[in-house]
């Protein structure tokens, strides 16, 4: 669908990204492209690098080797500063959320806007209780300490914090992780959102196929630190690939070698 | 020759090497930060809270009872060559150049220097750290640069505070106890007690204020591998803290002394 409104240079680009913690090689040459206003969503077995890959393309962790690109200026080895300015625009859920647990909810999903966007605080708390009200928590959950929401809910905070500023770029790592189906499907529908009405370019990680293909415009499988597949959505159930059927079928016979004992 | 023996000696210099660089770079950082904008004064306002109003009671109750110590034990000694009548002296220069900032400035390592690396060092385990810098705020900035400030103006004031009520608890006992004339004790006191003695203890006690603050923020930033990896921060915390107080101590007597 909106593949076709793609321009040509791609918003982030990954070339041969390498990241290993000493001996254990977790991202292996990976490259991958999104196109500016596309939906990546990105899927793979627990532990193949998906978090560090955000990470890398954040800046939080330093690649050994390969080239990240946002916007066509290199990111990796930017000065602090101009991280800064390029983060400014971006939005980061973290898996596990990631609240200041010394603010309210609200000044954790003003955050953002107070101080990197110099909203004024009074202002930047009704967006905050707005976007709240965007992943489905009441302004009563405004004042309350991140520690005294369940997982489900510090999750839809960590969104609404990442949305916060209509940021053009926004990655979410697991969203709907831990939320009934029916909120996971009001967060589906909102991060769709974010791509088909503000023109965000967005990478998401999930687990959830059915959310996936709701989500993605394209849908890519990183295995053992690579990519190994990548497509729009729609063909991902004829893909032809198997590396594919198998995680999409969740069978445990195919090319994915899990680190069981089988019985 | 035992290799091994040299080996184990030049690994130990070049980690000890490494965490030196490390934490001059920290310390660097965090200076230039702290005079660079934006600065985050809500922060700030809530660390003085923090780390100087909540140790006053601690603070507060050492000095008392170190002035009373002090006023027996200087008694002990000084009437051995009948020379009762330094006691109020000795107690107020020993509090204000040495006990009140070396000890005010252990309590607050303990009480504050801890908190701060448990705090951060759960920030950090939690990515909440990571999550800053998301949100375009440098760390350095938004959670070293207050905390320091805010330990190298409080601990002075805390100090100061310190040096009254431990003068005060001295009195207490050398006119309840040890039957001193209260008028000639208060002169005493205040008769050869000069301005530098009092202000010597205040830039130490701010230069402890930067130690501990600065080990607090520095362990728990650098914290890795969840609870047990805060836990070790706290205490490296503490325990550097102590270490840096007491030998900057000896440094800052020598170069304070007139
Ligand atoms: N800070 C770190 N230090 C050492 N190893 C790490 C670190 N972060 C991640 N790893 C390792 O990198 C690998 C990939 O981790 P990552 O968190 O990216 O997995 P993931 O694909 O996000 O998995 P999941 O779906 O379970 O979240 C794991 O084997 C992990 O042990
Ligand atoms: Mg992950």
């Amino acid at each position: 669908m909106a593949a076709s409104q793609h321009t040509d240079a791609p918003m982030i680009s990954l070339k041969n990204v390498c990241k290993s913690f000493g001996k254990k090689h977790v991202l292996k040459d990976l490259s991958l492209d999104i196109g500016k206003g596309e939906s990546l969503v990105v899927i793979g077995g627990s532990g193949t690098g998906k978090s560090v890959m955000l990470k890398c393309i954040l800046g939080l962790l330093q690649p050994e080797s390969g080239e990240i690109y946002i916007n066509g200026q290199q990111v990796i080895g930017m000065s602090p500063v101009e991280r800064e300015k390029t983060l400014r625009n971006t939005g980061m859920l973290f898996q596990y959320a990631a609240l200041f647990d010394s603010l309210p909810v609200w000044e954790n999903v003003a955050f953002g806007l107070m101080q990197a966007h110099g909203v004024k605080r009074k202002e930047a708390k009704d967006i905050a209780i707005e976007k709240l009200g965007l992943v489905g928590l009441g302004p009563e959950m405004a004042n309350k300490n991140p520690s005294a929401l369940s997982i489900g809910m510090q999750k839809r905070v960590g969104l609404a914090r990442a949305i916060a500023t209509n940021p053009e770029i926004i990655f979410f790592d697991e969203p709907t992780t831990g939320l009934d189906p029916i909120m996971g499907d009001v967060i589906d529908n909102l991060i769709r959102d974010c791509t088909e009405h503000l023109g965000a370019t967005t990478l998401t990680i999930s687990h959830d196929m059915e959310s996936a293909q709701k989500i993605g415009d394209r849908i890519a499988l990183i295995y053992k630190g690579s990519v190994v597949w990548v497509g729009p959505a729609k063909e991902i159930e004829n893909s032809g690939n198997p590396y594919v059927e198998q995680f999409i079928n969740g069978d445990i016979n195919g090319p994915i070698e899990l680190d069981i004992l089988k019985p | 020759m035992d290799w091994n023996f040299l080996a184990a000696i030049g690994r130990v210099t070049l980690k000890f090497m490494q965490a030196v660089g490390h934490l001059s770079l920290f310390t660097v950082q965090t200076v230039r930060h702290i005079f660079t904008p934006p600065f985050y004064m809500r922060i700030f306002l809530r660390q003085l809270m923090s780390i100087g109003y909540y140790s006053l009671p601690v603070v507060g109750l050492t000095a008392l009872f170190t002035g009373m110590v002090l006023a027996l034990q200087i008694y002990v000694g000084s009437s051995r060559f009948n020379a009762e009548s330094a006691v109020a002296t000795i107690v107020v220069i020993g509090l204000t150049r040495e006990l009140a900032p070396v000890l005010s400035g252990l309590m607050v390592a303990g009480r504050v220097g801890a908190a701060i690396a448990a705090e951060i060092g759960t920030m950090r385990v939690t990515e909440q750290i990571d999550a800053l810098v998301t949100l375009s705020t440098n760390p350095f900035k938004y959670l070293v640069a207050p905390r320091v400030l805010a330990g190298m103006i409080t601990l002075p004031a805390l100090v100061l505070i310190a040096d009254i009520i431990g003068v005060s608890g001295g009195f207490l006992v050398a006119t309840e106890v040890l039957d001193f004339n209260a008028s000639s004790y208060i002169k005493n006191t205040f008769d050869f007690l000069e301005t530098r003695d009092v202000v010597s203890g205040l830039i130490k006690a701010s230069v402890f204020g930067f130690i501990v603050s600065l080990m607090g923020c520095y362990h728990g930033f650098n914290s890795n591998g969840g609870a047990q990896g805060v836990g070790r921060a706290t205490t490296n915390a503490v325990v550097s803290s102590f270490i840096l107080i007491l030998v900057s101590d000896y440094f800052l007597t020598v170069l304070l002394l007139d």
